[in-house]
């Protein structure tokens, strides 16, 4: 294997601009940044296929593995979701489908859709190729275990996936994996499953520690000089405090899933009481199944927020680019993030209102949850301010955020009312929920994938996605996934129980027979179009319109790399040097409508910049 | 133009349908009017919220759709807009948190004239079981559950002697009085939910959940679980029939009691000793 480093070792202090401020009476240079206090990275370079493409140390080629790779697990997730509306729109329609067959797929449905699709697309394949792009490093700071990252994800997908060919199959024990039914006979999957399931978990928990880890310690020290925090894209934010939250929630996810397989295969109890089952009892005893939910739920939680945030900052800048315009409120944005990071460990037990913990739980957790909302209210509000006398261009990438917006807005609404403790006695447990939490959780950040793919796609590939295809894409994924969602919200109100195999015997459940129906068809299209993107894609990649250099008119540093794609190393020579926040759009006296963050002040000196 | 009026489309589409829907709420038979008058709130606030953001949104598109040679606005920040905003916000928060947790006082706050009913499920089914003469039920323990003992009572326990044992998943209530439902479980999670009472709680192994209703109308009524139980979870169903005083304590009479169980089973030892004997 052939290793050679990069030779452009230089101290960047010594390489470029003059330190200003000689003597008395020098006016400062406005142009001065502080200089760098540690010398470039070194790189690895690979030389041959396998060191350039598959065990690859540049964090744009991980980003795209994880990307690619999340959404082959997204597809899977989604057949499994097509095969669970069959059963719910059309029951008896699929010959093979048994209520065994259908547990599993709602299980993994959930769980690869939740851990293994968004969280591992967001972080790892947004967070790898953007974080190094738009702070101004070179690559992540630890380019071997960003590696040993994706390859650890890589084998958990494959250990979750070998959980389809064991004895038993997966496990059925729905996607929150609740004990004591998990590891026991009459869940199917209880047997080899379920600890696949736990190896699983495990593995992509430590995996992702180690691409945590990088991302952090890139953004917290690898920044070039000039960007400072309060000048980074909100994206970068986003990922960031979400990378934040994964590093201190997954613990325990470890934790319970580690005690969960002794449980199982040592016969411990942690979480198992005296059981009787089938008139026997079981050598179990002592242990609380609502502790598992309360460590469940410490990850689960924040969770939900680690695949939000990222969103949030991302569509922040797909907003603001796209309307031409900076995105109200930066400094709020960014505490917005930090505070909604925060609090979302403060939030868990509203998961388990009607679980049998303390009943007094509930005023604290109600509270708490009902504050989370201010904050994530203000950004909604920074968003559509931001279009707010913007000049919007009505291409696909505006569509996916106005999407967003609504759905967003949408499944947020519906969150007030479970988070509302007396409320969620009612819903929870029902349909109301299965259909609040895709909504906010699914069909949002989906929009903001989508949106993030068309921006960034030109940047990837050097090539533009079609605008055509990119917009059916979008009118059907958006209007198909809403008809799903938004009327599912009232089958929650009949009292629709969720994870019914089926349930049409009930009296008065038989009204809901045609609207299962209907979301089932819709289900189907939605799913159908996402085929549309995957042949865009295919297709542009060899024949679609050459991007060139920043496509968007975008200010952000990924967008100023030397070449486009961005080779490894991202910036050539020299390194770039910022001289203001990623978001001086349309700036008065300015005379194109973006001033990226390199642009130095003398250049754009008769601008009215307040913000920098 | 024509995105601004699809999404307009969408926005007034989702208030027709909640205005004309069909699915909506089965007639609550509880006391928990409450708990549907906070969703109607939570409708009106939450629902003004969204339709408010939507439209503006939709606004911005018509308005400020891209034209060449236009600039947009610079203003990165407004301190007192953003103010207005956030208090605006904790306002409409706090007045729909606050009677959230005023009712949720109510829901775990038991009447003291409650019937206490013990629920027991299993994997999968339920059984029940109600307080004799004394009104109190009598301690469990699940290891004393064999085919002699169901209810795994405590035969030490001189409350048990007189609780009426329900050995079907048919339950009869008494229109007009408070109960606490008892929830346990033998095996796994379970929740003894009826939509029309409105409440509902996990049944947990090990320990012992409750929550408390009023049923205000007389008829029958399906129990769901509404906590995932295993494989037969969509199947373990129930019923429950709201009764007025007088044909409810026609039935009670009819149930058998832990020692009427208790002197069966005597009487078929001893005369299973005595065959033995001959």
């Amino acid at each position: 294997m052939a290793e050679d480093f990069n030779d452009n070792k230089t101290i960047q202090a010594q390489s470029s601009e003059t330190i200003s401020g000689g003597g008395a009476g020098v006016t400062p240079d406005k142009d001065y940044v502080r200089p760098a206090e540690v010398a470039d990275q070194d790189l690895y370079h690979g030389h041959s296929f396998i060191t350039k493409w598959v065990f690859c140390q540049d964090a744009k080629v991980i980003g795209v593995q994880y990307f690619l790779l999340a959404t082959f697990t997204g597809i899977i997730g989604l057949i499994l979701s097509w095969l669970m509306r069959l059963q719910l729109g059309f029951p008896g329609a699929a010959g093979f489908m048994t209520a065994e067959h259908y547990y599993q797929f709602v299980t993994m449905h959930g769980m690869i859709m939740v851990v293994y699709f968004l969280t591992a697309l967001f972080l790892g394949g947004f967070g790898n190729y953007l974080i190094p792009l738009m702070v101004g490093a070179r690559d992540m700071v630890f380019p071997y275990v960003n590696m040993v990252s994706f390859w650890m994800f890589f084998v958990a997908v494959g250990v979750l996936l070998a959980s389809f060919f064991v004895p038993g199959g997966p496990t059925g024990s729905g996607w929150t994996l609740y004990p004591p039914q998990a590891i026991l006979e009459g869940t199917p999957g209880s047997g080899m499953g379920i600890i696949l399931m736990c190896v699983s978990l495990i593995l992509f928990v430590a995996g992702f520690t180690m691409g945590g880890l990088n991302y952090l310690i890139t953004v917290l020290q690898a920044r070039t000089r000039g960007m400072t925090l309060m000048r980074m894209p909100l994206t970068v934010w986003g990922i960031f405090t979400a990378t934040v939250l994964a590093m201190l929630a997954f613990p325990a996810l470890l934790v319970s899933a580690i005690m969960m397989s002794l449980d199982r295969i040592l016969g411990t109890s942690f979480f198992m009481p005296t059981i009787l089952k089938a008139g026997e009892m079981l050598e179990y005893g002592g242990g609380s199944p609502i502790l598992f939910q309360h460590l469940f739920w410490f990850f689960g939680h924040p969770e939900v927020y680690i695949v939000a945030l990222p969103a949030f900052g991302i569509i922040s800048d797909l907003i603001s680019v796209h309307s031409r315009k900076n995105i109200f409120g930066y400094r709020m944005m960014v505490w917005a993030i930090v505070v909604i990071g925060a609090l979302s460990f403060f939030v868990w037990a509203h998961h388990m209102y009607v679980s049998g913990m303390h009943p007094w739980f509930g005023f604290f957790f109600a509270t708490t949850t009902l504050i989370i909302a201010v904050p994530t209210a203000l950004k909604v509000y920074n968003w559509i301010l931001t279009l707010w006398r913007g000049n919007i261009r009505m291409n696909t990438v505006m569509l996916w955020c106005l999407g967003f917006i609504v759905t967003f807005v949408n499944g947020g609404i519906t969150g007030i009312f479970l988070g509302n403790v007396v409320v969620d006695v009612p819903l929870s447990d029902t349909y109301f929920v299965v259909a609040h939490f895709h909504m906010v959780m699914g069909i949002a950040p989906l929009m903001v994938i989508m949106g993030a793919v068309y921006h960034w796609f030109p940047l990837v590939a050097g090539r533009m996605l079609s605008e055509k295809l990119g917009k059916w894409h979008f009118w059907f994924t958006f209007l198909g996934a809403y008809s799903i969602y938004f009327p599912m919200h009232y089958l929650g109100f009949i009292g629709v129980p969720r994870r019914y195999f089926e349930m049409y015997d009930s009296p008065y459940i038989t009204s809901a027979v045609g609207m299962n129906e209907f979301i089932s068809t819709a289900a189907f299209i939605v799913g159908a179009a996402q085929f549309i993107l995957i042949y865009n894609i295919v297709v542009s990649l060899k024949m679609g319109k050459p991007a060139g250099k920043n496509p968007w008119q975008a200010n952000s540093l990924e967008w100023h790399t030397p070449t486009v794609p961005p080779e490894h190393g991202n910036w050539g020579d020299k390194l770039p040097v910022v001289h203001r926040w990623a978001y001086d759009y349309s700036v008065p006296g300015a005379k194109e409508d973006f001033i990226p963050q390199t642009t130095p002040p003398s250049e754009v000196a008769d601008t009215e910049v307040e913000k920098t | 133009m024509h995105v601004g009026f699809i999404f307009l489309a969408v926005i007034v589409g989702s208030i027709l349908f909640h205005i004309f829907t069909p699915w909506y709420w089965t007639d609550i038979a509880s006391n928990w009017g409450s708990m549907d008058d906070t969703i109607t709130l939570t409708f009106w606030i939450g629902g003004g919220v969204f339709v408010a953001v939507c439209l503006f949104m939709v606004y911005c598109v018509f308005k400020f759709s891209y034209k060449e040679g236009r600039k947009a606005e610079y203003k990165p920040e407004d301190k007192k807009l953003e103010k207005i905003l956030t208090i605006a916000t904790t306002l409409g928060v706090a007045a729909l948190l606050a009677p959230g947790l005023i009712v949720w006082n109510q829901f775990i706050n038991v009447p003291k004239n409650a019937i206490h009913v013990d629920v027991m499920a299993w994997q999968w089914g339920w059984q029940y079981r109600l307080p004799g003469d004394d009104g109190k039920l009598g301690s469990t323990k699940v290891a004393n559950i064999n085919d002699n003992n169901p209810f795994g009572i405590i035969l030490e326990d001189p409350n048990g002697k007189d609780d009426v044992l329900i050995q079907s998943d048919v339950l009869h209530l008494k229109n007009n009085r408070p109960v606490k439902i008892l929830l346990r479980s033998v095996d796994v999670l379970h929740n003894w939910y009826v939509p029309q009472f409105r409440a509902k709680m996990d049944a947990v192994p090990g320990v012992v959940t409750y929550y408390w209703f009023e049923p205000n109308k007389v008829g029958e009524y399906e129990v769901l679980c509404a906590e995932y139980c295993g494989v037969g979870h969509y199947g373990m169903r129930g019923r429950v029939f709201v009764k007025s005083e007088p044909d409810y304590e026609n039935w009670l009479q009819e149930q058998e009691t832990f020692s009427d169980l208790v002197a069966k089973q005597e009487e078929i030892e001893f005369s299973k000793t005595k065959l033995a004997k001959k």
